[in-house]
């Protein structure tokens, strides 16, 4: 699939600012004045820059308040509508703590749910989707979930690590352990869902079968079109290996030892884990979107 | 707030929207298949009209309601940016597409300066060669009133070989001329068709006869389109179907299966051929009103072939009249085909097709000829006055085109083919291959050709016509040619339908002498319709030592911005076919079917001022009608000089060629009740009009099949105005004209070939069916060039001129080289790999894919895909001018030098057809480099600017 | 609006023929220019004359190579197969239940699944949720494209009664497209299917498309003669009386 900067930044900021609010609302980091204000408006605007950027590939974006409307069936709405949901309730949470100085439980709990649901959200507009084998399995929602959270973890002891509040250091680690497992899961299912993983191939897309061995003799313009840009994507062997090697390194292995280090040395050393993880995790993020493979190839060529 | 769509409801639709303003009918020029069109039309915002859509006429007898996908995109090309606006001036070099705009009258008069002297001194200076021109029942009407003796059009290149063929053998080809009975065949074997003129026609007749149950097989070295959906491919290796068509013959002829009958009444099997040795061996033994003779075994003496009730004989030796010795043709046939070389194991190697198939399918053509057999039960009389108590129907059919024209061994390759219609007993037959209306027409009823041309005169008569005898060529007391093209010579006597392909390089060489104007018609010669492009364009640029060039004047009439308008001096801006007046006549090319006679009109659906800023264009025909009577040419002036015909519209009416025979057979007479022949109608193309731009006529029911020989037919044809007395005649399997050409190169008769073309000519004009090697591939080292590489015409693309059209173009906008896998594999090659194609003129780098329905010795890609940089308002970077190449620069008009001091043409020794798949290749792959074609032409200036950005159509209306 | 309805009245779609579909592109290009002048935004083409020509269709014809396996006589010949492909009108149609704003739905009435291109914010999902490749983003107007059946054909009171049917099947040269109510069983176009053992594309992704294709017929070698039979290769044995010109004789006899 079309890896478009505006989905990958999107399903990155929106994991990690949502993820940040789920801790947050939770009670989580010091109740101290500059940590509630910097983490609150972190969360928010990093979230909210996410949801921005979904925006951008919407051929007609005055109608993106139309989104709203089919939360019933389509998780696409859903989310548009958890997310604003989710970003209220956390903005009420926040104002009140932030200005009052009290946080309400009851409506944190409210906007942590919320804030996870909308991560699932996220996670099930792919995960639905039986025509990109590679996204429609279980361990997707687990994926986007993980790292949403993980990643609202590591934001939050960032901001308390730069004002020099308690880092979490240990559960930070401990996340980021579960979710190099949740990545290594969604990783090697990833690796077998090629386009045939539910049956579909060229034989079954053309029903030719049947008759023999199909292969594809001529497309059906020598021109590009939009299903091929948006849904034949390919990504060369060595980059997605490099791309994966340089994701492992920063989103979760040097979280991991500088979370761990940030114990020892100062706690500005959280700043820079996220930072790392944001990087790799654009990367892998890319990479899921570059890597995964539609159906719809089949009818060109792609096996 | 988000309830509209949340409540359950579904949108409110409009389910009958608006769909135009008004409905014009017409027809489609987007190829010569000629469909009826309904063009509609809007009324925009300007106030100026919009052609919204276009569909197929449901009443068209063409295309019955279809339409293909250039006829769809016809729009696109309406409006395309590659159109002309104005007539041009050459100010750059040639080839530069450096242009000035000028009026139309500083054309016409620059354009007349040029001619009117040449034709006072000496008018073969002017040659005037038109491309796939459907007016050219004017365009040579034009040139034999100018006198020069130089006038074709693209036939010599295209498929002459078919046409010629065809009519010596049945009087009518394929090429157009006829059609499998759809309805009725249950066999239909299709040889070397990738699309055909007729398109819709074919796929409509296809989809009919296998819907039906009918079954078709295809015989073509690459298996797409038509023999894509065949039910068995004969993937036949290039240039031996003569072969395995004959193979098949010596089947049906070793196992009696062969209609006797047929070939008894309605061919010339039972004539007498003259065996005594001299100037008339091999001739028909004549009776002394000059009527062939047959041996009748009733009476037991000869008698005329046309006499009723005979029992000829099929073999034996009789004394003829002058007391020699005579044998039927079906006898020399038998023998030869007999004979151990045509057993299907003896050619199967060569034609790639295994002895098994070909026998298989031998049995296959004789069950379902003769065991499948059937009548329509329909008196009717034939020529001799025999009555008849129906037809017998023998329902299989055959069709074929370039794919066995267009080879040097062509014209006896179809021939091949006719021999086996008609010993099976299907030519005409209910379910076989029948003739459309003015055809059936035999060599007697055309003409000769024509070429004494005087200055200040009309030539003596029509350019084109069928030789008869080496007394119709075309040579100088002295033998040298009198044309430019060299057709009617002895390079090719049955050249009839001249040799376009020659023009350029002759008129170059200045062989066989200088001319001043070339004058061209829609052909794009300095590209895709050119062998040898590059050097066709080193030769319309090459200068004399004077610094002037070597084809002193060029002129054009393009309407749009092709590669050829940037080498004209001089470009007469043509409409697109929405905006005139065109006539598809049946003095031409008819649109008619099996059934019934038709004709069709084009008229300005819209007018071209309205269609764009600026648009100063004219119909060429118009324009040439103008010119006309600027030369104060015969017929196009009355008595005192004046202008006879306003424009085309006014010619079409008006004009008769014969009394009460005009362009148009529909709606004649003051009245316009008449039909066929008839007085002017001055509202006959109002009546046409009204009738959706065509006129038909049905063919009465019991004149509808053995049309040659069929009483009711001949006086059918006679009232209708196609002749003017009955012309039955029966089949030729042995072509008596063919034989006279090979009687002189024996040494017999007065015109005798040069010495280094009599062998040829020998072993080419055999009256009857042979093959030989083709020429290119005698010439080459088959292990140097083990590839044979043809061209196939994709269905959405029509030449050169789809290029310009905004969704065609999406659709082919570059070509690769097919190549089957087995050679892929061996040179190391992938799918989009480049590669080398190299032949003995030259080398072309092209991308390359695999195909594995092919050939195993044959590589092969879309024609005229590739484009010069520049060229039909593209942007330079356009795929088809970086990836996307012509086969054409690889193919020479000329045989590799044999070592014999001269240079042999690449083209069939009997009718000059242009041999474009004799072409031999090897192939090598690529270094790594740039991805793009080869050679690289550079680029043209584009004289209407260039195409940009989006288009999207509709948008004015909505 | 997004859910899909239990049930529709009737099931308009389409059947291909690919056995007689000569691939000539005549159903796309007629496709696309009814299709650009009619229902929603012009289909636009961007870069039209350049270098990256790239339009919208809502029909395109691809072409495979089969080859099928050796047959007992020996290697079989490769085959080609055209395949235009649009919307199948899917019953269970994902790209309509995926959809944020309600613009795609499937009509109750005939099954037809249109985009309500004012509502459509071009999100692209829907193209993502269906396998078919059957719905492209117009490049200009920014809204979701499709097939749309010629809706505004098919009950168009301004056409005649016989027109009254999809572009793409009005055009077709070679008769490979028909066009019906798939849910009657008693439909031209439901008899087709099952004489012909018309089948779906991808069955396995669960989208249960409502237009079918014929199967090509067998080809070459798994082929009789001409009406099936076998041909009768006795009959063309030599003829028993001596050579060819020997049966002449006999033979002009019995004509007479
Ligand atoms: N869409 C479209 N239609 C057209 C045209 C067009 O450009 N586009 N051009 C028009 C013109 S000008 C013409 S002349 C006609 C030509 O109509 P066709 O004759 O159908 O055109 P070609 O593309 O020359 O096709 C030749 C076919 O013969 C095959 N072939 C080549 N060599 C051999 C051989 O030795 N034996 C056999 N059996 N087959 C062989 C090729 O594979 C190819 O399929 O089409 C007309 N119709
Ligand atoms: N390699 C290879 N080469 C081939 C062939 C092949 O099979 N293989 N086929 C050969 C054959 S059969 C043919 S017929 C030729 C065809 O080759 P051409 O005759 O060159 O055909 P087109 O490319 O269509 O070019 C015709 C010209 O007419 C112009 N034109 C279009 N419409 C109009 C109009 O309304 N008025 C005027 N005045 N001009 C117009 C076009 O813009 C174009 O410049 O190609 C030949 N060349
Ligand atoms: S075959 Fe197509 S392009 Fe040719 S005349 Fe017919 S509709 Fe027009
Ligand atoms: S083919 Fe695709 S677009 Fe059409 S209904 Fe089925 S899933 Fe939807
Ligand atoms: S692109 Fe339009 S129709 Fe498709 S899912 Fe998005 S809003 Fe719905
Ligand atoms: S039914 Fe209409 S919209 Fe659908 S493919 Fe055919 S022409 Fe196009
Ligand atoms: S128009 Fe008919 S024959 Fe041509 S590609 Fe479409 S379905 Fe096939
Ligand atoms: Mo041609």
């Amino acid at each position: 699939m079309h890896p478009a900067p505006s989905i990958v930044l999107f399903t990155v900021l929106s994991g990690l600012g949502l993820g940040q609010m789920a801790w947050l609302s939770l009670g989580l980091g010091p109740d101290e004045g500059l940590f509630r204000w910097i983490a609150c408006a972190l969360a928010l605007a990093v979230a909210g820059s996410g949801g921005l950027c979904s925006t951008g590939h919407l051929g007609r974006r005055d109608r993106a308040w139309r989104a709203f409307s089919q939360w019933r069936s389509s998780w696409l709405s859903r989310e548009a509508c958890l997310m604003v949901a989710a970003m209220a309730a956390f903005g009420l949470y926040a104002a009140i703590w932030c200005l009052g100085g009290v946080r309400l439980w009851g409506l944190g709990i409210v906007a942590s749910v919320l804030a996870v649901a909308t991560i699932y959200s996220t996670a099930m507009i792919y995960a639905q989707l039986k025509t990109v084998p590679r996204w429609s399995m279980t361990p997707t929602a687990w994926l986007f979930l993980a790292v949403g959270l993980t990643g609202g973890l590591l934001a939050s002891g960032a901001v308390a690590g730069l004002i020099g509040g308690a880092v979490h250091g240990w559960w930070t680690a401990l996340a980021l352990v579960i979710t190099i497992g949740v990545v290594i899961w969604w990783q090697t299912a990833a690796a077998g869902a090629v386009r045939s993983a539910d049956g579909s191939t060229m034989e079954t897309a053309t029903g030719l079968g049947f008759m023999g061995r199909v292969r594809l003799f001529e497309a059906p313009h020598t021109g590009s079109n939009y299903l091929l840009k948006e849904m034949a994507y390919e990504v060369g062997r060595n980059r997605a290996f490099e791309l994966r090697r340089i994701g492992a390194a920063l989103g979760f292995l040097t979280p991991l030892v500088f979370s761990v280090a940030a114990l020892l040395v100062g706690g500005w050393l959280m700043a820079l884990a996220l930072v790392a993880h944001v990087v790799g995790m654009l990367a892998l993020r890319w990479l899921f979107f570059a890597e995964a493979e539609h159906v719809q190839a089949l009818y060109y060529g792609r096996k | 707030m988000w309830g509209i769509m949340a409540d359950g409801s579904q949108p409110k639709l409009d389910t009958s929207p608006h769909v135009s303003d008004e409905i014009r009918k017409t027809t489609c020029y987007m190829c010569a298949c000629r469909c009826g069109i309904d063009v509609h039309l809007r009324d925009g915002a300007d106030g100026k009209r919009v052609v919204s859509y276009i569909e197929g006429n449901r009443d068209h007898p063409v295309n019955r309601g279809v339409l293909c996908a250039k006829g769809s995109a016809g729009i696109m090309q309406h409006y395309s940016p590659a159109r002309l606006k104005k007539p041009l001036k050459r100010t750059g070099p040639r080839g530069s597409g450096q242009f000035q705009e000028i009026e139309w009258d500083e054309a016409l008069e620059i354009a007349t300066g040029w001619l009117d002297p040449i034709r006072r001194s000496d008018p073969s200076k002017l040659a005037f060669f038109t491309g796939r021109d459907q007016s050219q029942s004017l365009t040579s009407w034009w040139a034999q009133q100018y006198g020069t003796p130089n006038y074709a059009a693209h036939g010599g290149f295209c498929s002459v070989n078919m046409a010629a063929a065809g009519i010596y053998t049945l009087g009518g080809a394929f090429w157009e001329f006829g059609t499998p009975d759809w309805e009725r065949t249950r066999l239909f074997m299709i040889f070397g068709v990738a699309e055909d003129h007729d398109s819709n026609p074919i796929k409509i007749g296809i989809g009919q006869l296998k819907t039906n149950g009918g079954k078709v097989i295809g015989v073509n070295p690459v298996r797409t389109g038509y023999n894509a959906v065949a039910d068995e491919w004969v993937g036949i290796t290039p240039g031996t179907d003569g072969l395995f068509i004959l193979a098949m013959v010596h089947e049906l002829l070793r196992t009696g299966h062969v209609d006797l009958d047929y070939l008894c009444r309605w061919t010339n099997a039972p004539y007498l051929v003259d065996r005594n040795p001299g100037a008339s061996f091999g001739l028909f033994v004549r009776d002394g009103d000059g009527k062939p003779l047959v041996w009748d075994r009733a009476s037991g003496q000869v008698q005329p072939f046309d006499k009723p009730g005979l029992k000829p004989a099929l073999k034996g030796d009789f004394p003829s009249p002058d007391g020699g010795r005579a044998v039927p043709v079906f006898e020399l046939m038998a023998e030869k085909y007999l004979a151990p070389e045509y057993t299907p194991d003896a050619v199967a190697e060569r034609c790639g097709v295994t002895a098994a198939t070909i026998k298989r399918l031998a049995a296959e053509l004789a069950d379902v000829a003769f065991n499948q057999a059937f009548e329509i039960e329909l008196p009717w009389t034939d020529f001799r006055g025999e009555k008849h108590e129906s037809f017998i129907g023998r329902p299989v059919s055959f069709h074929a085109m370039r794919g066995i024209s267009a080879h040097s061994n062509g014209f006896q390759t179809c021939r091949a083919l006719h021999v086996l219609q008609l010993l099976l007993g299907t030519v005409e037959a209910p379910g076989g291959f029948r003739f459309k209306p003015p055809y059936p027409k035999p060599v007697e009823a055309h003409p000769a050709p024509h070429s004494k041309s005087r200055p200040d005169s009309p030539l003596n008569g029509p350019h084109l016509g069928f030789p008869r005898s080496p007394d119709d060529l075309a040579l100088r007391e002295d033998g040298s040619p009198v044309r430019i093209d060299k057709a009617f010579t002895w390079d090719a006597p049955m050249s009839i339908h001249g040799m376009m392909h020659m023009v350029i390089a002759n008129a170059h060489a200045g062989d066989p002498y200088k001319i001043d104007v070339l004058f061209i018609y829609m052909a794009n010669m300095a590209w895709n319709s050119s062998m040898n492009t590059a050097g066709v364009i080193d030769m319309l640029t090459d200068k004399d030592d004077s610094g002037a060039y070597k084809i002193p004047k060029i002129i054009y009439s393009d309407a749009y911005s092709s590669e050829m308008v940037a080498y004209a001096d001089l470009v007469l801006p043509d409409t697109t076919y929405l905006e005139r007046h065109d006539c598809i006549s049946m003095l031409d090319r008819p649109i008619c079917e099996a059934d019934a006679a038709a004709d069709a009109i084009r008229w300005p659906v819209v007018e071209p001022a309205t269609q764009a800023e600026g648009r100063d264009v004219r119909g060429f025909q118009s324009v040439l009608i103008d010119l006309g009577a600027r030369l104060q040419l015969p017929s196009f002036v009355d008595e005192a000089g004046n202008p006879k015909y306003r424009d085309y519209a006014d010619y079409i009416v008006n004009h008769e060629r014969r009394p009460g025979v005009g362009p148009l057979a529909g709606w004649r007479g003051e009245d316009g009740e008449a039909t066929g022949r008839g007085a002017v109608n001055p509202r006959q193309l109002e009546r046409y009009i009204e009738n959706g731009s065509f006129f038909q006529t049905h063919i009465p029911e019991e004149a509808r099949f053995f049309k040659p020989f069929n009483a009711a037919y001949q006086d059918w044809a006679v009232k209708m105005g196609f002749f003017d007395k009955p012309q039955p005649y029966i089949f030729q399997i042995y072509v008596e004209p063919v034989r006279k050409f090979q009687l002189a190169a024996e040494g017999h008769g007065e015109r005798q070939p040069p010495e280094h073309l009599r062998a040829q000519v020998k072993a080419a004009f055999d009256p009857l069916p042979v093959w030989w090697q083709p020429f290119e591939q005698a010439a080459v080292s088959g292990e140097e060039f083990p590839l044979h590489a043809i061209t196939q015409r994709p269905a959405a693309m029509y030449h050169s001129w789809g290029t310009q059209n905004a969704w065609l173009r999406q659709i082919h906008g570059q070509n690769p080289l097919y190549v089957h896998g087995s050679v892929l594999e061996a040179h190391g090659l992938k799918d989009g790999d480049w590669a080398y194609l190299i032949s003995h003129h030259g080398r072309i780098k092209v991308p390359v894919a695999r195909m594995d329905a092919l050939n195993p010795h044959t590589v092969w890609t879309w024609n005229a895909i590739g484009k010069r940089e520049g060229a039909w308002a593209l942007d330079p970077k356009a795929p088809e001018a970086q990836k996307g190449f012509l086969l054409n620069h690889l193919i020479h008009e000329l045989l590799p030098p044999k070592g014999d001091g001269l240079r042999w043409s690449n083209s069939d020794p009997v009718t000059g057809q242009a041999a474009w798949y004799d072409l031999r290749v090897k192939i090598e792959k690529a270094e790594a480099g740039a991805e793009v074609s080869e050679p690289r032409i550079g680029r043209q200036k584009s004289p209407v600017g260039q195409g940009s950005g989006n288009v999207a159509h509709g948008e004015g209306w909505k | 609006m997004t859910t899909l309805p239990e049930s529709t009245q009737r099931k308009l779609g389409l059947v291909i023929d690919l056995d007689i579909c000569v691939g000539c592109h005549a159903c796309a290009v007629s496709c696309k220019e009814w299709n650009t002048g009619g229902y929603g935004a012009p289909l636009a083409d961007t870069d039209a004359y350049g270098a990256d020509p790239v339009g919208a269709w809502l029909n395109r014809v691809h072409t495979f190579e089969v080859q099928p396996p050796p047959s007992p006589t020996g290697p079989a010949p490769a085959q080609i197969v055209h395949f235009p492909k649009s919307c199948l009108h899917c019953d269970d149609a994902p790209c309509v239940t995926v959809c944020p704003t309600g613009a795609s739905y499937k009509r109750v009435e005939d099954g037809i699944v249109l985009v309500n291109e004012d509502h459509c914010m071009g999100c692209g999902l829907c193209a993502w949720a269906c396998p078919y490749g059957a719905r492209e983003m117009d490049p200009l107007a920014g809204v979701m494209k499709k097939c749309t059946l010629c809706v505004d054909r098919i009950y168009n009171e301004n056409l005649p009664e016989e027109d009254r049917i999809p572009a793409c099947v009005r055009s077709c040269p070679a008769g490979a497209r028909h066009f019906g109510d798939l849910g009657d069983p008693d439909s031209d176009v439901s008899q087709l299917v099952t004489e012909r053992g018309g089948f779906d594309l991808m069955p396995e992704q669960g989208t249960k498309p409502t237009n079918k294709y014929l199967p090509p017929r067998p080809r070459d070698a798994q082929l009789g003669g001409c009406g099936g039979g076998a041909v009768n290769l006795a009959e063309l044995a030599e003829p028993e009386v001596k050579g060819f010109l020997g049966w002449l004789d006999k033979a002009l006899e019995r004509i007479g």
